[in-house]
């Protein structure tokens, strides 16, 4: 017992160490905030996006959406056991996909539109042809111990996941089975995003971590620390190089990849609400983010500064999205509406 | 691939992972705060004319406006 206490001890003393020696090193080359950058900046004013289109057709709260790759379909999951495909330029619904479980957490498109994914509570990531007569059940993705809080995929034949029991996994679709786990969480992985150039991804968790890892090496390669609760979404930055972050902390922060650090945090004492999920504008100069309040507060990114609000839903703001062409953003509530704005 | 089941990992396991990827990061080049600040601030100046979001869209470019409406002649 002397002797495993004495080895524990020895193992947090070597990490305490090495956390100082990382803290020092990022202080080291901490120079120069965002503020300071961004002092030149003209402000954006206040941003008054309009209600375009509220999308009524789900019967429960709805917990995850995501924009195909066309700017124009998207794919909501509703806890009624079903995921709608919507055509938002007329809001009509396209298809409709009935869930063996209804308990259901995150869903994403394929960048080819011919394929989505959904799971959750049931542990699976299941994938559908959209593009059969009628939706099909390609694959079930079915390993991981804990629920399915994120999914994305990379192409037809490749998908990210991330789960509850603290690992990420990328599956080969053709095979239905796992190619790289990626472990290093000590928390439920929350959230997940995909680089724009596919070759790395950062996933959120309840540990309050950020981690960049490398796709095919499997390999964590960052850490990023500060948040003092559950990360619930994350997001890239659009050219790559940085981070951002919302958790029920209530603060969204940016983090730098190359600086490895915080660069600037989006927090507001009359918000106590946690961050649900987030979406960046085109350029990246707006912050969407949805809270737990019933709202989606807008943040200058640069400038760190709350400009806008839409407000709408009568219930929690779940998910989060702006699609490729940066038309216009979806906000999906546990009022069991997805409003479209712009 | 090995399945790592994370139930299984004990404490002394779960120090060790630490230990490991904390040698990992220490490593880690870094760059200057002021230069990543002024190269996010540059990308989004250069591309925030043409952010719909920041800039706002006319009635007819609209594809998310809302269609229909009646015209008497």
């Amino acid at each position: 017992m002397a002797a495993e206490k004495a080895e524990m001890d020895a193992l947090k003393k070597e990490c305490d160490g090495l956390r100082a020696q990382i803290e020092a090193a990022r202080k080291a080359v901490n120079d120069g905030s965002m503020s300071a950058a961004s002092s030149g900046v003209a402000s954006v004013g206040r941003v008054q996006l309009k209600l375009r289109k509220t999308l009524k057709g789900h019967l429960a709260k709805i917990y995850a959406m995501h924009w195909s790759a066309d700017s124009r379909q998207m794919v909501s999951a509703s806890q009624d056991g079903k995921l709608l495909i919507w055509d938002c330029f007329t809001g009509n619904k396209l298809i409709a996909v009935p869930l063996k479980s209804a308990w259901v957490m995150s869903v994403a498109f394929a960048p080819s539109g011919n394929l989505v994914a959904s799971g959750g509570l049931d542990n699976i990531c299941t994938v559908y042809n959209i593009k059969a007569a009628s939706p099909k059940t390609l694959r079930e993705l079915d390993a991981h111990t804990g629920y399915l809080s994120c999914c994305r995929f990379l192409s037809d034949t490749e998908i990210l996941t991330a789960s509850g029991d603290t690992t990420c996994c990328l599956w080969d679709l053709e095979t239905g089975k796992q190619k790289v786990i990626f472990t290093n969480h000590i928390g439920d992985c929350m959230s997940l995003a995909l680089s724009p150039d596919t070759n790395t991804f950062i996933s959120g968790a309840c540990d309050s971590l950020a981690k960049l890892w490398d796709l095919r090496e499997g390999a964590c390669k960052q850490t990023f620390s500060g948040h003092t609760s559950d990360i619930n979404a994350i997001s890239f930055f659009p050219n790559g190089n940085a981070i951002i972050t919302g958790s029920d902390d209530c603060q969204c922060k940016m983090y730098d990849l190359r600086a490895d650090q915080e660069v600037i945090c989006y927090q507001d004492t009359s918000l106590n609400a946690g961050v649900t999920s987030l979406a960046l504008s085109s350029s990246g100069r707006l912050i969407f983010a949805g809270y737990d309040d019933f709202n989606c507060h807008i943040w200058d990114s640069l400038k760190g500064e709350k400009v806008g609000v839409l407000s709408g839903h009568d219930n929690r703001v779940s998910c989060t999205g702006v699609p490729a062409d940066g038309m216009g953003v979806c906000t999906g509530s546990w009022d069991s509406f997805l409003k479209l704005w712009n | 691939m090995p399945v790592i089941n994370v139930e299984d990992l004990t404490d002394k396991d779960k120090a060790v992972m630490e230990v490991n990827q904390l040698k990992l990061e220490v490593k880690l080049e870094r760059w200057l705060t002021s230069k990543c600040c002024e190269e996010i601030k540059e990308y989004i100046q250069a591309l925030v004319e043409e952010d719909t979001l920041v800039k706002g869209i006319s009635e007819e470019k609209n594809p998310f406006k809302e269609k229909g409406g009646c015209v008497i002649c």
